[in-house]
């Protein structure tokens, strides 16, 4: 293989948004998870601000590699303005996703930019890179539905 | 005339990495093995295998007598007083945590101070750190040069009357210095503090002498010296040995069981509870008289023209940093860097690609990292198997890498 197929992984979505990430800032007085991948040192740390049962804003800081960076920014895009539910399924169709699993027509579209990551389950050693803001989405959907008094 | 070319002997070489040549160059966080070393696994299991220290029966004895014979091979190898001084661990880890549990609990007190360096590998850290708590004792750190070697300076500061104990790496897994163990020795036995020192990362590069050095304790792991994993060695001082209560009790351990009492086997038994790694042992054995076999002259003979390779090189390409001392005098086989603002992951990503294998992370030094002011690193470490294609191959690489992300 030679260092060409870095295209497969690094495709012009993941360079841009890496140059210029989206959503990356803090909210001040919102819930947050950091999530740390201890093998590399990577840290995310994602914000949602849920009103209603929706997303309204999604932000996330860290610092990581290309991957985990626009994987993250990527994700602030495709989660903001979803309702708690869809956001949900977005999040467990990106997962299956990144591990090599088929997804329907519909729910490739629904994860937008999101759909490129795909490569990246050719790539086994840099899944954890492109999970782990998803990871801490889906903790802060968890906490939120644990102080709403939802129990699923 | 000697063989310069030992590559034929590690069968893993002549593999590929994604359809690349594999080129092999993380020594540092583990060696690859030689023939010899996979054969006398082989060979244990199929002729050799018992339970050693237990039987009376022949193979019983067979199994036992390899297996102390490797006591005496690594007490020659580090130059020990005498073979008690040896006993056996699963690891490098096994060996720090078994002296911070151990000694440390027994003579760490409230108050006390435990000395360490920045550039720790956590297993050197970790435990004292945990140590410090449960004794509140202070835990104090040496800090660098400018150029990344040890400040002596400061390790004058540091250890003082207060001092009970300085863990220190013989050598560093992230900036390739060696550091002055036997100066840092002096200064801990003028306190009256004893030195713990992390060999990890020295063993398989420079010859190990443990007297000239002072060490007290002396740890290394097996599988970053061509043998395998699973295996490790503590040294220490006879005189030290024998004021410790054992970290672990069971088999093998004992002299007589009584109802309510036990009398200890003598040191080194009494620290090595249970059915020891007895394959992993006679693994070392073989790779320690492989190692020997080439030689530590030829070992640097070796290494330090693909390390210099490493570092002219890596100077050449614009953008790259390079951590540790600059002179190839001072620097080891080991060497940290990144490129531009790239992170570390995305450059040995790319080199994989090219079958090129480095470690990009951390390397278990955090606090090192914070240090330098960065979160992680490309390293790039070279073993005598190594030849100057590996380094082109390598350099290549990263000058693609670092065109194909613009940097
Ligand atoms: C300097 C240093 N110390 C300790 C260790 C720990 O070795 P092990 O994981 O084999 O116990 C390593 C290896 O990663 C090391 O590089």
């Amino acid at each position: 293989m030679s260092i060409l197929n870095l295209k497969a992984l690094y495709q012009t979505v993941i360079l841009e948004n890496a140059q210029a990430l989206h959503h990356c800032e803090t909210l001040t007085g919102v819930p947050s998870v950091t999530l740390h991948n201890p093998s590399c040192g990577d840290t995310i740390n994602v914000q949602l601000v849920i009103k209603d049962q929706t997303i309204e804003q999604a932000a996330f800081t860290g610092d990581g590699c290309t991957i985990s960076q626009a994987s993250a920014s990527i994700m602030t895009d495709v989660l903001q303005g979803q309702p708690v539910s869809a956001a949900r399924q977005r999040i467990a169709n990106f997962s299956k996703l990144i591990t090599g699993t088929q997804l329907s027509p519909a729910a490739q579209h629904a994860l937008g930019d999101a759909a490129v990551l795909a490569t990246v389950a050719e790539f086994p050693t840099r899944i954890k890179c492109a999970t782990l803001a998803w990871h801490a989405a889906d903790q802060l959907l968890t906490m939120g539905d644990a102080t709403n008094g939802r129990t699923n | 005339m000697k063989k310069l070319n030992y590559r034929a002997d590690f069968p893993i070489l002549t593999t590929q990495i994604n359809g690349e040549p594999l080129t092999y160059l993380d020594n540092a966080a583990t060696s690859q093995k030689p023939q010899a070393v996979i054969d006398a696994l082989t060979h244990y299991y199929t002729t050799d295998n018992a339970n050693v220290h237990r039987g009376v029966y022949t193979l019983a004895a067979k199994a036992t007598d390899q297996y102390e014979a490797v006591r005496d091979q690594v007490a020659a190898f580090l130059h020990a007083a005498r073979r008690e001084e040896v006993f056996f661990t699963r690891s490098a880890t096994d060996s720090l945590n078994w002296v911070a549990q151990t000694y440390g609990d027994q003579f760490v007190t409230a108050g006390d101070e435990i000395v360490v360096t920045v550039m720790e590998h956590h297993s050197n850290l970790v435990p004292w750190q945990q140590l410090a708590q449960r004794k509140h004792a202070t835990l104090k750190y040496i800090g660098l040069t400018a150029d990344g070697q040890l400040d002596l300076a400061d390790a004058r500061r540091q250890i003082t009357a207060k001092t009970k104990l300085v863990a220190v790496a013989h050598a560093s897994n992230v900036l390739g210095v060696t550091n002055p163990v036997a100066t840092i020795a002096k200064l801990a036995h003028a306190q009256g503090a004893v030195v713990v020192v992390d060999g990890a990362q020295a063993v398989a590069h420079v010859p190990v002498d443990v007297q000239t050095l002072d060490a007290d304790f002396y740890a290394f792991s097996g599988h970053k010296v061509y043998g395998p994993t699973g295996i490790g060695v503590l040294y220490g001082k006879y005189a030290l040995l024998e004021q410790l209560t054992p970290a672990q009790f069971g088999g093998e351990m004992i002299s007589d069981v009584d109802w309510q009492t036990t009398e200890f086997a003598a040191i080194p038994a009494r620290f090595e509870a249970g059915t020891p790694n007895i394959a992993g042992v006679i693994g070392l054995g073989a790779a320690l008289t492989y190692l020997q076999g080439v030689g530590f002259d030829a070992v640097q003979e070796l290494e330090q023209p693909l390390t210099d390779q490493l570092l002219t090189g890596l100077s050449q390409i614009d953008g790259v940093t390079v951590y540790g001392p600059r002179a190839l005098a001072d620097h080891g086989p080991v060497v940290a860097f990144n490129l531009a603002h790239l992170h570390p992951h995305d450059v040995a990503t790319g080199l994989d690609m090219a079958g090129v294998e480095v470690r990009a992370g951390h390397h278990c030094a955090q606090p090192l990292m914070r240090y330098l002011k960065v979160t992680a690193t490309v390293r790039a470490s070279v073993g005598f198997y190594n030849n100057s294609t590996d380094v082109e191959r390598f350099l290549t690489a990263l000058q693609a890498v670092k065109e194909f992300f613009h940097v």
